[in-house]
């Protein structure tokens, strides 16, 4: 006889998965990415073609290293998204071993090292970031002014090879600051920020993503429109997406307010620099945000917080990955100290009164 | 009615619509009725028949044995052909003593105690005592003896009976077709329990994605200034007793409390009915109405079976199955426990039997956590799943107390929509299993320590009455020796 009884319910289920959360994520970032490559032209396709490969070359090893099954994981979509997010924010133009030294940070370090899916501490794209904004300042902060595909300045294929494999031999790319630098650097050297600020592109090339900056943080309109398809598939929660961007809002405008000549203001701070990727699809990440609501709020607060902290007085520009590592390293906190009220319980675990009773 | 909101919950795909339409039909008798002692939480009950009795329907099979407990009554005429152990309807599969009645066709009634005339006036002990006789528990699956529940008036004064006509199982439409086609019975018999409870009011929550019993209730109710119907939210665990306690009132049951605390108490529909028969008819509960549903079965339908029944003669009269189960659930989807055969028999808190194809139980692997926080937004209990589940899994069942997995409900809400398959209720069941046998032993060690402390204590009082009795003897000996030495003197 058929014994049904080998497991404990439910006995139906959501129709969830890992790889189609993972899956919509990714759907969600197709439009920017699009965009961008058709923005930073070929030199930025093989850039992310490179980072992202790399990065499922580096799952795969670590799996076959430490004896796991390899499908499962590989097919979950978690690592390409790691290598996608990570394309995003590495300068579109970077050679060809930067993404490769990327994906071994993100990949090797940050999640394996850690346990693979679910068990890294820190957000594996950011540490892949940030090791190489660390160690090669130089190649991470190489920005070009756009050249999209098939304009008068755009490097074709052939030149984009050399571009990214190569020495930019051959080719003279026109480096450029983003915003956020821009005006750090001039401030450094006396310049107001209301002055400074007055050369950056106008508010509408900075929403659509016509200036200078990482490969996918440029299109604040097209990441914003993913991340609100985030939102309507419920795969991300406003939480950290608001507190995030209000917290650098509010900061921005206050101290704006009170000296236009040294701080940016709130709106400069959204649409420039890695703000909507960042609130969107960085510090959401599940695995190294905190699980509930109220936690999520005060992560985004941190992250805001440390941002523009970051940006207006450290020796970086940008300062959101920054942010975020430091705030995952807060998480676990986070998650001890902010937890739910259980039904029928005070927050300190006691049992409500009843009615009348003290 | 003004509604409160209840935390978190899921909306899982109802497929309620393959049953709702059907109309009860009656099981025809089977060949043997299967009828365990123990259908109810509580002492099982003692048989008061021999094998060969002939008995009538409604005749009494066992007796309740202790405060909490029920008896059995034969649900059709026929003999008696054995009291043997076979499986019980129970996750374990292990066997219970059970009542083999084998029918006689006639389906003969006994002579059944007379209707208690006027019953909205009688004596509240009159009619808890007819509910206790007639073998009446909680219809909805939690089987506790009905009767004992109706005491919860006695030493509080309460304020509301909420009827739970929620049915937020998937797949479940029992309780929609007795409120549908029996709504006068089921009214009729909450009045009675209300009457007897002293609560002044009658309240029938019924979840929103049933207009159809929506509407007849109401009507039915209409002019009864005792009672009131309120549709709910369609959101599963609306039917969660707590829970629903919070959408109606906006009050939240504390932990270790009853609702009744809060002057509440919570009734299935089918429970009312069952009252009603009893009360209005002496009639004992011997029949419920279950539906048999899911991908697997022929023809699915709501069949009202008589007690001990074969879950295989119900699916049989359901088309049988089509294609071979994946899984066999008694009960709904989400709480229902699995079946371990279908060779066990309908019993009181049988509310549905699934046999589920595998594309609708979406069983997967589990896969690592990523750590979403889906189970912490939409846990009804406000708890912490996926850091409970980590706790039980490395055996640290105290972490996992404190962080409340006592005060889970098993509603797998949580198992439900984990994106990894993660069967985080299975670790919770297993975590409240291995905490309760904890607590069991350390009652246990406590009563055993009161026990040899109480000894010790008789023990001492006993040498020390006898070493004053001691003494005290030695004390008048003295005392007559130094007379007599007195005397000597004198």
């Amino acid at each position: 006889m058929t014994a049904y009884n080998d497991k404990s319910g439910p006995f139906t289920h959501a129709p969830t998965s890992v790889s189609l959360t993972m899956a919509t994520v990714l759907a969600a970032l197709v439009p920017a990415t699009l965009f961008d490559a058709w923005l930073f032209g070929w030199p930025a396709i093989f850039m992310f073609l490179i980072t992202v490969g790399s990065c499922v070359l580096m799952e795969a090893g670590c799996l076959i290293l430490s004896n796991k099954p390899l499908k499962p994981s590989l097919t979950d979509g978690s690592v390409v998204l790691t290598g996608w997010l990570l394309a995003m924010s590495l300068p579109p133009w970077s050679p060809w071993w930067i993404g490769l030294l990327g994906s071994v940070f993100a990949v090797v370090l940050a999640k394996h090292l850690f346990g693979g899916l679910g068990q890294n501490v820190f957000n594996p794209a950011m540490v892949g970031r940030v090791a190489l904004l660390v160690s090669f300042p130089l190649q991470m902060t190489s920005w070009v002014k756009s050249a999209p595909l098939g304009s008068d300045g755009a490097p074709g294929f052939v030149e984009a090879l050399g571009i990214t494999f190569g020495h930019a031999s051959g080719f003279d790319h026109v480096s450029a600051a983003s915003a956020l630098g821009y005006v750090k650097t001039e401030l450094s050297r006396g310049v107001p920020v209301d002055a400074s600020t007055q050369h950056l592109p106008g508010l509408s090339d900075m929403l659509l993503g016509m200036h200078p900056g990482s490969f996918g943080e440029t299109s604040a309109v097209l990441i914003l429109a993913g991340g609100l398809l985030l939102l309507a598939r419920r795969i991300i929660s406003w939480h950290i997406p608001v507190s995030l961007m209000g917290t650098l809002f509010v900061l921005g405008t206050l101290f704006h307010a009170v000296d236009p000549a040294r701080y940016t203001d709130g709106l400069f701070h959204l649409v420039s620099g890695a703000t909507f990727l960042g609130a969107f699809f960085i510090a959401t990440d599940y695995v190294t945000s905190p699980v509930s609501k109220r936690g999520q709020l005060v992560y985004g607060f941190g992250v805001g917080l440390l941002t523009w902290i970051i940006r207006t007085f450290a020796g970086y520009p940008e300062g959101m990955a920054f942010a975020v590592l430091l705030m995952n390293a807060l998480t676990p906190i986070i998650d001890h100290h902010i937890r739910p009220r259980v039904f029928g319980r005070t927050y300190k675990g006691e049992p409500l009164p009843l009615k009348g009773e003290k | 009615m003004k509604l409160f909101s209840v935390r978190g919950g899921v909306h899982p795909e109802y497929r309620k619509e393959r049953t709702a339409e059907s109309a009860i039909v009656a099981l025809p008798l089977p060949d043997a009725l299967y009828l365990p002692l123990q259908q109810h939480i509580g002492a099982p009950a003692e048989p008061v028949v021999e094998p060969g009795d002939l008995v009538k329907k409604g005749q009494l099979l066992a007796r309740a044995s202790g405060p909490v407990s029920a008896p059995v009554h034969a649900p059709t005429s026929g003999r008696v052909a054995a009291i043997s152990d076979m499986t019980a309807p129970h996750p374990s599969g292990l066997p219970q003593p059970t009542i083999i009645l084998e029918p006689d066709g006639k389906d003969e009634w006994a002579e059944l105690p007379a209707g208690i005339p006027d019953p909205l006036t009688a004596p509240a002990d009159v009619i808890r005592q007819r509910v206790a006789e007639a073998g009446i528990v909680g219809m909805g699956g939690a089987t506790f003896p009905s009767a004992v529940k109706l005491n919860l008036g006695t030493e509080r004064k309460l304020e509301i009976l909420l009827l739970n006509g929620a049915e937020c199982e998937p797949y479940l439409t029992c309780d929609d077709r007795v409120m549908r086609e029996y709504a006068d019975e089921m009214i009729d018999g909450a009045r009675i329990m209300a009457h007897a409870l002293g609560a002044p009011r009658t309240v029938i929550a019924i979840e929103e994605n049933k207009p159809q019993a929506l509407a007849i209730v109401t009507k039915a109710a209409a002019g009864l200034l005792d009672v009131e119907v309120v549709s709910v939210p369609a959101q599963y665990p609306m039917g969660s007793e707590r829970h629903l306690v919070q959408a109606i009132t906006g009050e939240e049951t504390p932990a270790r409390k009853l609702t009744a605390d809060l002057g509440i108490v919570v009734h299935n529909v089918a429970t009312a009915r069952a009252v009603h028969h009893a009360v209005r008819f002496g009639r004992p509960l011997v029949a419920r109405v279950v539906t048999v549903s899911g991908g697997a079965v022929g023809k699915p339908q709501n069949v009202e079976a008589p007690l001990g029944a074969l879950v295989s003669d119900l699916i049989e009269f359901c088309g049988g199955l089509s294609v071979p189960p994946k899984r066999v659930v008694n009960g709904g989807p989400m709480m229902g426990q699995p079946l371990p055969s279908l060779a066990v028999p309908v019993v009181k808190g049988t509310s549905g039997i699934l046999a589920l194809t595998a594309e609708e139980a979406n069983e997967q692997p589990a896969q690592p956590c990523i750590r979403c926080g889906t189970c912490v937004t939409i846990c009804p209990c406000g708890l912490v799943p996926v850091e409970m589940a980590a706790f039980i899994r490395k055996e640290n069942l105290d972490a996992a107390a404190r962080l409340g997995v006592r005060d889970c409900v098993s509603c797998g809400s949580c198992s439900y929509i984990c994106p990894a398959h993660i069967p985080l209720v299975h670790f919770f069941n297993y975590a409240k299993g291995r905490l309760n046998a904890q607590d069991r032993e350390v009652r246990k060690t406590d009563h055993i320590r009161q026990l040899v402390e109480g000894h010790n204590e008789r023990l001492e009082k006993a040498a020390a009455a006898k070493a004053a009795a001691a003494a005290a003897a030695a004390a008048a000996a003295a005392q007559s020796a130094s007379t007599t030495e007195n005397r000597g003197e004198a």
